[in-house]
């Protein structure tokens, strides 16, 4: 089954009495385990694109399937609910809680969300954690660690549920270049050993080359679909 | 919810300086009322206790019509002996009732053999008067207390014995018009001297009731008040209800009642004084409903509209909205806690202070009254409950607010 199903999908701003037609019948699928960049200069629909796919904004129209999900028949709520269950988030300003502890904000959407009985939960956070290298850090507050730490714990917390999908907003946008190497490659790491998929929406060539596929979008229409390396 | 409180005593924390600031002021709020209540409960009390154990009784029964002109101390409006039986009758059948005294109130003239003055007084039986008015003997600054008064004895009033410059054991003449118009005199040893106090009657010197009727060549015994001790002022009103649906149902041949039963509210202004007191209370208790729920709304707004981003994120990583309106209501919560806990603490231990250091104080002629402030449990439970009430009320608004922001809205904030 794909991961993310889109058909004729479409997203309509009004500012003021104005209509913004940020995304315009766009279609595409995604399949499991994949390793996906959206790319486009700034305006093209990107990050509209992604919040669809991650349930924060309901299309206009056309239909979205995540996770075998049609999501435009979720209320706040329910939305909510798929959210903390199927999609795992990655934020360019890692986001992490700051009065939580690397552990705890790991643990959060089990805690908060998913109600995961204690044992269960310190096991999967500790997986995670050795997984994505921050065992030692555990303890620390997110003002205690560096920006590649931040972005690793982050990692980390979107795929503590078993997320099928992670979402990553321009996720290198704020590492140097040898951090952001490492937290791409723990992507791929995480995509392999997880078997979840990633989405990209990103500038950042690093991530456009490590990309499996690639969309491009402009003006909100979806341009170019390609493979890893060979688009820019 | 345990980690809902366990986030928001974190979040409590990283403001630590806005949270102190906050619960500091509920806390004043929460003294300044537990300590207006205590002491202006303990003086209500202590006033009302005075005027009640030491003058008044907790209520009294007049003839119809008595009180209407009391200030001239009408004679021929007595209670008559078959009256006074029907009165005694109903007080004896009131399990409520502790006791009760029959009174002769006159006014005279005071002579002693040099000067002449005015003076007011209560004919009593001494023991009936000191089980209902425990508090009378209390009053005697000078002179015997055991007994209260003999036949052939006056309590003088303080003023009357200064005025008249008479002591222990001087002789003094009381002259007094019947209900007829005839005068009579009497001589009279001053037994002590009595304490002047505020309201009706407190500055009323006392004789034997015996000694009233011979004064007043009284043939029937005759009574002008009948003053009543209850076994706790807590039953006043449905005591007060019982003898009027009793006394006030009697009628005379005329199809008039015959008596008029009052409580001691009825009786001294100081209940409106006491009124006063209990709106000043809730007055103090308006505001500090207002501290609390500006202060409190205050800091949550700006709770949420500092962490509009982390609540974008909690949102985005599938926090429903119930559970971002309890973080934030219950922030509020523990601030309202926080804040009324240490108020109570520090309130109880200020009461107990002032009733170990024996803070005396003067209240009109009355010196040296000793301040010993008390307050209830059910006092203190309901302006805590008030308190954390408003406190949560407060934090509705921006909990709301929190709760339903848009993710993506609060994600792109900065």
């Amino acid at each position: 089954m794909s991961v993310v199903v889109a058909k004729q999908l479409e997203k309509t701003y009004m500012t003021g009495d104005i209509a913004v037609h940020a995304i315009q019948g766009v279609s595409f699928t995604i399949e499991p385990a994949s390793f996906v960049s959206f790319v486009g200069p700034s305006g093209s629909g990107k990050s509209t694109l992604l919040n669809m796919i991650g349930c924060l904004d309901p299309p206009s129209k056309g239909s979205l399937s995540v996770v075998g999900q049609d999501i435009s028949s979720l209320n706040r709520k329910q939305a909510a609910r798929f959210r903390g269950e199927h999609i795992g988030f990655v934020f360019q300003d890692f986001n992490l809680i700051p009065v939580l502890t690397v552990f705890e904000n790991v643990e959060y959407p089990l805690l908060m969300v998913l109600n995961w009985p204690k044992k269960k939960r310190t096991e999967r956070v500790m997986e995670l954690l050795e997984a994505v290298g921050m065992t030692d850090q555990a303890h620390k507050y997110p003002s205690q660690i560096s920006g590649g730490q931040k972005q690793r714990v982050a990692v980390a917390r979107a795929l503590v549920t078993n997320a099928s999908l992670v979402l990553a907003d321009e996720p290198t946008a704020n590492l140097d270049r040898t951090t952001a190497n490492h937290v791409i490659e723990l992507m791929k790491k995480m995509r392999d050993e997880f078997g979840t998929s990633f989405i990209f929406s990103t500038h950042d060539p690093k991530v456009v080359g490590n990309a499996e596929t690639i969309f491009t979008l402009e003006d909100g229409k979806l341009m170019q679909e390609g493979e890893g390396g060979t688009h820019v | 919810m345990f980690n809902i409180f366990k986030l928001a005593l974190r979040n409590l924390r990283r403001y630590m300086r806005r949270t102190l600031l906050t619960s500091t002021l509920i806390t004043l709020g929460v003294v300044a009322v537990l300590l207006f209540v205590s002491i202006a409960g303990s003086f209500k009390s202590m006033m009302i206790g005075q005027i009640t154990d030491s003058m008044l009784g907790h209520l009294q029964v007049h003839k119809k019509g008595y009180m209407a002109s009391i200030d001239s101390l009408p004679l021929d409006r007595n209670m008559n002996g078959k009256q006074m039986k029907k009165v005694k009758e109903a007080l004896d059948q009131n399990e409520n009732v502790e006791a009760y005294s029959m009174r002769i109130k006159l006014g005279a003239m005071f002579s002693n053999y040099t000067e002449t003055t005015n003076i007011r007084l209560n004919a009593v039986n001494p023991e009936q008067e000191l089980q209902t008015v425990p508090m009378l003997a209390k009053r005697i600054i000078d002179g015997k207390k055991e007994g209260l008064v003999g036949r052939g004895e006056i309590l003088v009033p303080e003023l009357i014995a200064k005025g008249m410059k008479v002591k222990i054991g001087d002789s003094i003449v009381l002259v007094a018009t019947n209900k007829d118009g005839s005068v009579n005199g009497q001589p009279f040893v001053v037994r002590g001297i009595l304490e002047g106090i505020s309201g009706p009657g407190g500055r009323d010197g006392v004789i034997h009731i015996e000694d009233a009727r011979s004064l007043l060549r009284m043939e029937d015994k005759e009574v002008s008040e009948i003053a009543i001790r209850l076994k706790t002022i807590q039953s006043l009103d449905t005591v007060f209800a019982s003898l009027k649906g009793t006394l006030g149902s009697m009628k005379n041949k005329m199809d008039q009642p015959v008596f008029d039963v009052h409580t001691w509210e009825k009786l001294s202004p100081f209940f409106n004084i006491a009124r006063m007191i209990d709106l000043m209370t809730l007055f103090i208790k308006v505001m500090l409903v207002a501290i609390v729920l500006v202060s409190i709304m205050n800091v949550m707004i700006m709770a949420v509209y500092e962490r509009i981003n982390e609540i974008g994120t909690i949102a985005a990583i599938g926090t429903g909205p119930n559970k971002i309106l309890s973080l934030f209501i219950v922030e509020g919560f523990l601030l309202g806690l926080l804040g009324t806990l240490i108020g109570v603490v520090i309130s109880l231990v200020s009461i107990y202070a002032m009733n170990i250091s024996q803070i005396s104080f003067n209240f009109g002629r009355q010196k040296g009254l000793l301040l010993s402030p008390t307050i209830g449990a059910t006092e203190v439970i309901t302006v805590s409950v008030i308190v954390i009430g408003i406190s949560v009320l407060a934090s509705l608004q921006p909990a709301w607010k929190a709760a339903r922001m848009d993710p993506i809205t609060a994600l792109r904030h900065v």
